[in-house]
């Protein structure tokens, strides 16, 4: 009876080398394809990204314009090469951004690279966060939803579903902030971490900027838990969203394989209802889940902007509302590239994933 | 039900009023689905009608922050005057509440038909006619749909207005930065069902009578692949208020003097959370989550009656559901005893 539960995913494994063989490599070819569109969409969107700012004027005159005298600014712009032809620019643009020159920005004259790095670590602990809440509801909810399909637990639960997408970030945030923190007190308000356990875990060697996992390997116990009281908040309001996203998918696609055959034939020999959802039913699902995960890594990172400003969460998207009020198109655009990366970059995987699990996938 | 067939006749089709896109899948919905669809429907109706009659509804402007008896209270709780109690610059909560529903419908408004008219003619063109064109549109198009959507629109505000501006200035930007969101969207629905679409047989035969690009596009495949539109635009509806809301929340939206919006006021309300002042936070919040839950509702309802996998039906429902869910077979019942 295992081998037969086990039957789809072991034979797409063993389609792979005839398939390779008599296609001429079709995986790696698609792979080969598929990594070579990477570039297109960065390129695609750093253009736009570069073109829509400039329309606006130069970045300078955008962030400083009134506060220094023309001259002053004239001699700036100058100084910085903004007075050229914008195809110049552009090209230039480019060609830094391949060599790993992001720029230094306006506001408070740092390196993109090294604010990206040290913004970017935060924004990635609390998508991880997020992401761990949205699967650990998302997925055993849709599970109960496909199986009582119609019934009152899954009429509760795609209520609840509707109405975390219905909610916004900043507003589950304010009443998680409400309830939690001023009314229960359990909770702290704001940010990642008290001001002295953020001076301990940045002092360490090396930190990966990911408070937790510096705090578990500093050993600091107490840094641990203060870290942890600041990231539930927020780690809930983000991934409370795409949980409910998850859980219409999981649902779904688990109520589209119930319905077939080879589930009556496995209740028939008397595989428990359990076993049925979770490995049945489930396994063949994960193929349609797993393409719109990687879509919903977009979504997670939009999110994480405005969950960021809620709770003062200081990563990039933090970082990115603090620069546009600034007008720093320059900070502005360094972190627009490297989001347009790891949104390429995750489609990428999600795709090859897919390919891996499924042969059908591939073209 | 004996009686001649002949006789009575009756057009195998519903009347004009049953085929309509809500009213077809009111009748075909049973118990859980028509509660789903109902409830969606009536919260979009209460903030249709809000935004229609605002003036009317709202006590004071969106922009008052004094009468004839003096400049308003900065944060006061709910009650008397001020039934949702006020704001920290002394704005009615409930007056801006109520006005914030009319520019929401505005930008949707101007936002969905934009995008559809944007989307659907690419769309069209792409998918007829293929080749590079068709290649390069879809690769942008990819592109754009993949990044996240509120960056794109954040970008687009900033071009647009600098960030912020005036009433219909903020309006346009919004609802222009969340079309360029939404074109991708239209533009790969409407582009699918062309390309199947211009294998059919209808299509050739039109080519072979003589009828132009232009005809059989307009025509023969435009009203064919329009099928899915009603889902895209109720789903994309409440895609457009949440997007308002997210930009007015990062204060690329519309001045507060200018018009009332839910996202501005949420982000202003953050700064009185730490003092315990909830008033100011949940009410526009709450507008919020009440009008996109009744969009998605809608949405969803409209979904799962076009998709017979997942539409419960009347028979199954009176069988399947049977003695736990005593709404889904007493609905299978009175559609039985009304269609008799």
């Amino acid at each position: 009876m295992t081998t037969l539960i086990e039957a789809p995913p072991t034979d797409a494994d063993g389609l792979l080398p005839s398939k390779k063989k008599s296609a001429g490599g079709g995986l790696g070819q698609y792979i080969l394809i598929r990594f070579l569109l990477i570039f297109p969409t960065i390129l695609i969107l750093v253009t736009m990204v570069f073109f829509l700012m400039r329309i606006t004027g130069d970045p300078i005159t955008a962030a400083l314009g009134g506060r220094l005298p023309p001259e002053q600014l004239a001699e700036r712009i100058t100084a910085a090469g903004y007075d050229r032809p914008i195809l110049v620019q552009y090209f230039e643009y480019l060609g830094q951004l391949i060599t790993g020159n992001f720029g230094t920005t306006l506001s408070d004259n740092r390196q993109v690279t090294e604010m990206l790095a040290t913004y970017g670590s935060a924004t990635l602990e609390l998508t991880i966060n997020a992401l761990l809440v949205a699967l650990l509801v998302g997925i055993p909810l849709g599970m109960v939803a496909a199986h009582r399909r119609d019934k009152a637990p899954d009429a509760v639960l795609r209520i609840f579903a509707i109405l975390c997408y219905a909610t916004p970030v900043f507003f589950s945030g304010l009443l998680f902030k409400l309830t939690f923190s001023v009314w229960l007190g359990w909770l702290p308000v704001a940010g990642r971490a008290r001001t002295s356990s953020e001076l301990q875990l940045t002092s360490l060697q090396a930190p990966t900027g990911i408070y937790w996992v510096d705090a578990i390997r500093s050993g600091n116990m107490a840094a641990l838990g203060d870290v942890l009281a600041h990231a539930v908040l927020p780690a809930l309001a983000l991934g409370l969203l795409t949980a409910g996203i998850f859980l219409r998918l999981v649902r779904t696609n688990v109520i589209g394989t119930l319905g077939k055959d080879y589930v009556e034939a496995g209740r028939s020999r008397g595989v428990s209802e359990f076993r049925l959802v979770t490995k049945h039913a489930y396994k063949p699902a994960l193929i349609p889940i797993i393409t719109v995960m990687g879509l919903q890594i977009a979504v997670l990172l939009g999110g994480a902007v405005l969950t960021e400003t809620t709770f003062e969460w200081k990563g990039l998207g933090f970082q990115l509302a603090t620069y546009l009020t600034a007008r720093d198109f320059v900070a502005v655009q360094g972190i627009v590239v490297l989001l347009a990366v790891i949104v390429a970059v995750t489609n990428f995987i999600v795709d090859i994933v897919a390919a891996l699990i499924d042969p059908r996938v591939r073209y | 039900m004996s009686s001649d067939p002949i006789t009575t006749y009756k057009d195998p089709r519903a009347s004009w009023f049953g085929r309509l896109p809500v009213v077809s899948h009111f009748n075909k919905s049973v118990g859980l689905q028509r509660g789903m669809l109902v409830t969606g429907l009536v919260l979009t109706g209460i903030f249709l009608l809000t935004a229609i009659f605002a003036p009317l509804i709202a006590p004071y402007g969106f922009s008052q922050i004094s009468d004839a008896d003096g400049g308003f209270p900065a944060q006061q709780a709910p009650g008397g005057n001020h039934l949702w109690g006020t704001t920290v610059g002394g704005y009615d909560v409930f007056s801006r509440v109520v006005w914030g529903a009319q520019t929401a419908i505005m930008v949707i408004v101007v936002a969905v038909v934009m995008s559809i008219f944007i989307g659907v003619i690419l769309g069209l063109v792409s998918g007829y006619i293929g080749g590079w064109l068709d290649r390069i549109l879809v690769v942008i198009a990819d592109a754009v749909y993949a990044f996240p959507s509120l960056l794109v629109a954040i970008v687009m505000a900033i071009v647009i207005s600098g960030g912020r501006s005036s009433l219909w200035g903020g309006i346009i930007a919004a609802a222009i930065s969340i079309t360029v969101v939404f074109i991708p969207q239209y533009f790969r629905v409407i582009r699918a069902e062309t390309i199947r679409l211009k294998a059919e047989p209808f299509v050739e035969s039109a080519k072979v009578v003589g009828a132009s690009n232009v005809r059989i596009m307009s025509r023969h495949i435009f009203k064919n692949a329009t099928r899915t539109l009603p889902l895209i635009f109720t789903l994309n509806a409440s895609e457009a208020i949440l997007t308002l809301a997210g930009l007015g929340f990062l204060g690329f939206g519309i001045e507060p003097t200018s018009a009332a919006e839910w996202g501005f006021d949420l982000n202003k309300a953050l700064a009185d959370t730490t003092s315990g002042i909830w008033w100011t936070g949940v009410f526009p919040g709450l507008a919020i989550v009440l009008t996109v839950l009744g969009l998605t509702l809608v949405g969803e309802s409209i979904n799962d009656l076009n998709d017979p996998r997942l539409r419960g039906r009347k028979k199954a429902a009176a069988g399947k559901v049977g003695p736990d869910s005593t709404a889904g077979a007493q609905a299978a019942l009175q559609s039985e005893v009304s269609s008799s």
